[in-house]
């Protein structure tokens, strides 16, 4: 298959797997791969069973169902069932527990729940139920943003009346900014997020280099991108120059997509300070529709509680998420939460480090002789 | 004439009157309504005008023809062991690329009794069908269930159809039930598989659940995909007979190839590890499923079988499969392995390893 095949040649990867070996010199290296994506794919090919011992892969926080906190899953239900609501929303959110059930439990309770594959498939539903209101859940990043951007344009040109965003956009550079100023955080460079660069481009990731004097490669999602990314991480390391590297020169642009950043920046502005689950507030880091944009806005055309639920005792999403734990040293993992019962977030979207370590990486905890789900096998 | 006679005169002028008059009022029932209405499943006369214009002449056979309460089966010489399935269709939409759910039902209901050992030898037929489902509708699928029972040699033996409110149902729910006989000599047995046993998949997977997917307006995706829905017994057939120590056979229906390797391995508690490369997938299943983040071997399917066998039959099994139009790209994707207990390891193309889990929480609509 053109543009996957030759992304996953065998002989390729060995090769590249024989140049990180060489230019890590047996030291330990730890490095974050921002996006989830990339913790999936990761995951899936089996990288880490390629990688030298001291060569350690640690997930960030770019899985935009994961750093939802629960408060949020807690209003979106609560606008659900709102009688004559048409509750629009990604797939895989509907399976995120707020602090009583999840969309889907809302759902089988009659609220009427729909996932959409696209802001636009939920404007259409409007289109469709002129007598009911069409709320869309949007979450994601710079991905995702500009789609739910185009669609609110639309709606407008429409003059749509039943259609209304719930928005949850957040943006990825105070969530990096948050991570490497946490404190104990040791991290030797970082893979940047392939997709989100595609949208803001290079220069927004310059101060990881700049000012924390780590290396960034924006990486592509297919084994061989991964690879080759590590290896010039590597490389910037014995050559002791630090900077923002593209990868992903196939899609990404280095000054991103300008039209996209327009669009977002016409209906969305940025919100003081946003929750993410695990690293709390951070302010500057989430998205909310613009003034002129109230009328779609549902945070104000429906009553949200907007409460502040905190996360079960037990689940310990938010230290995953900021790469200090690997997602098998939680208490609850693979015993309590599974991906058919998650307590926690990461363990609900395929792109979550929870369930692609349950999914696909449990053998090879085996073989380090690290039962699944042993707290006792902490770092 | 002799009062004899007379009498025998007037009750034949009186019996022809009766034939006429059952005639007509058979004519009477002939079916005119273009849509299904809940009289259809009153039991009354418009019910039997549907059994009798639509459902019976589409399915004739002599046991169903003979319009008894249940089918009656003659006894089979050799026939120690019956082996009896159901399964319920709830498909949408109800047709997709190569296929429709009466296909569907016939099959999948043969494909069970097949995998289990057993030669079908009827089936049953139940309909759910949905006020207002259009007349036109129903007349396709009952055709498409007479021409896939009439293809796979298994008669469809009794039935039954019920009418529900609109919105109960969605358009057509179809059950069939199957009863088939295991031949004597039949030895599959899942607890039989041991370690080194080969595994062995009959062709392409992912066709069936991908052109479901498809098929759904709200994926605006293009590809060339049709159902692989088929009936397997004969398949299974040629495989038995090829290899008479075969352990066990699965069709890898809904939860696909990965869900059925998990039940074995799950149930024998020893390991399964499949080779990702040796897995026959079609270049469009592949690429739609790249886009849609989706593992072929998640993906339904409908005509496909799972034999594991033992090593030293397995060249005679691959021959018996690839001899078979349904087999013709069989191939041997992996083995049985003591560790890890009750896994299923994928050896990914690039040279890593994987646990190869049962599907999850599919948040896509039900495809089978």
């Amino acid at each position: 298959m053109r543009f996957v095949d030759e992304f996953r040649e065998p002989g390729g990867i060995a090769r590249l797997a024989a140049e990180i070996e060489r230019l890590s010199h047996g030291q330990y290296v730890k490095i974050m791969e921002v996006c989830g994506g990339h913790t999936h794919a990761i995951y899936k090919h089996g990288l880490q069973d390629l990688l030298p011992a001291n060569v350690e892969l640690v997930h960030g926080p770019g899985c935009p169902v994961c750093v939802i906190p629960m408060g949020r899953i807690d209003d979106a239900i609560s606008i659900a069932r709102t009688p004559g609501v048409i509750f629009a929303t990604y797939g895989d959110m509907m399976r995120v527990p707020s602090s009583s059930g999840s969309l889907l439990d809302a759902k089988a309770a009659g609220a009427d729940v729909r996932f959409v594959y696209s802001p636009l498939d939920a404007l259409t539903l409007a289109r469709r139920n002129p007598d009911r209101e069409v709320v869309f859940f949007a979450v994601g990043f710079e991905t995702t943003a500009p789609s739910t951007a185009a669609t609110l344009l639309r709606a407008r040109d429409e003059g749509a009346t039943n259609f209304t965003v719930f928005c949850n956009h957040v943006t990825i550079i105070p969530a990096i900014k948050a991570i490497l100023d946490s404190p104990g955080m040791s991290l030797h460079g970082f893979i940047g997020p392939g997709h989100v660069s595609t949208i803001i481009g290079l220069e927004p990731f310059a101060f990881v280099a700049r000012d924390y004097g780590l290396p960034i490669v924006v990486s592509g999602f297919e084994p061989a991108d991964i690879m080759q990314s590590v290896v010039m991480l590597l490389r910037q390391r014995s050559e002791k120059h630090m900077r923002v590297e593209n990868q992903y020169a196939r899609v990404v642009r280095a000054d991103g997509n300008r039209r996209a950043l327009e669009m977002m920046g016409e209906t969305m502005m940025l919100r003081p300070f946003f929750e993410w689950r695990g690293l709390g507030f951070i302010s500057h880091s989430a998205l909310a529709l613009r003034q002129e944009f109230a009328g779609f806005d549902a945070e104000v055309r429906f009553p949200v509680p907007n409460v502040r639920v905190t996360d079960p005792k037990a689940c310990q999403c938010g230290e995953v998420l900021k790469g200090a734990i690997k997602p098998w040293q939680c208490k609850v993992f693979g015993t309590a939460c599974t991906p058919e019962t998650p307590i926690g977030s990461c363990m609900v979207s395929p792109e979550g480090a929870c369930a692609a370590y349950y999914n696909y990486g449990r053998y090879s905890l085996m073989r380090q002789g690290v039962p699944a789900g042993s707290p006792a096998s902490s770092t | 004439m002799t009062d004899a006679r007379r009498i025998e005169s007037s009750l034949s002028a009186q019996l022809g009157r009766m034939e006429r008059a059952r005639v007509v009022r058979h004519d009477a029932a002939r079916l005119l309504d273009e849509h299904i209405t809940l009289s259809h499943g009153s039991g009354g006369k418009s019910s039997h005008a549907l059994i009798e214009s639509v459902l019976m002449p589409a399915f004739r056979n002599p046991l169903l023809d003979s319009g008894a309460d249940a089918a009656v089966f003659r006894s089979v010489a050799g026939a120690e062991r019956i082996a009896m399935t159901t399964d319920s269709y709830v498909v949408s939409p109800l047709f997709f690329p190569g296929g429709d759910i009466g296909q569907l039902a016939v099959n999948g209901t043969i494909n069970d009794l097949a995998v289990s050992g057993a030669r079908p030898i009827g089936l049953s037929v139940g309909l759910i069908l949905e006020e207002g489902l259009d007349m036109n509708v129903l007349r396709r699928v009952v055709a498409s269930m007479a021409r896939a029972a009439c293809a796979a040699g298994v008669p469809i033996v009794t039935g039954d159809t019920k009418v529900v409110h609109r919105g109960k149902a969605d358009q057509i729910f179809i059950n069939t039930s199957g009863v088939g006989i295991i031949a004597a000599h039949s030895r599959l047995d899942m607890n039989a598989i041991q370690v080194g046993d080969v595994v062995l998949l009959s062709g392409f997977v992912g066709d069936h659940g991908m052109a479901v997917m498809l098929a759904r307006e709200a994926l605006e995706l293009d590809a060339d995909i049709v159902t692989d829905s088929a009936p397997l017994h004969e398949l299974v057939a040629r495989l038995l007979a090829a290899a008479p120590d075969t352990r066990v056979i699965k069709d890898p229906t809904r939860g696909g190839v990965a869900s059925a390797l998990n039940e074995i391995a799950s149930r024998t508690r020893l390991a399964i590890r499949i080779e990702e490369e040796r897995v026959p997938v079609r270049r469009p299943v592949r690429g739609a499923c790249e886009i849609l983040g989706l593992e072929p071997l998640h993906i339904a399917n409908e005509g496909k079988l799972i034999a594991i066998v033992p090593r030293e039959q397995a060249n005679d099994a691959l021959q018996a499969l690839r001899g078979h139009a349904l087999g013709e790209d069989a191939a041997i994707i992996g083995e049985v392995l003591e560790q890890p207990e009750a896994m299923v390891l994928l050896s990914t193309a690039v040279g890593g390893s994987r646990v190869l889990d049962m599907l999850v929480g599919d948040p896509l609509p039900r495809i089978c």
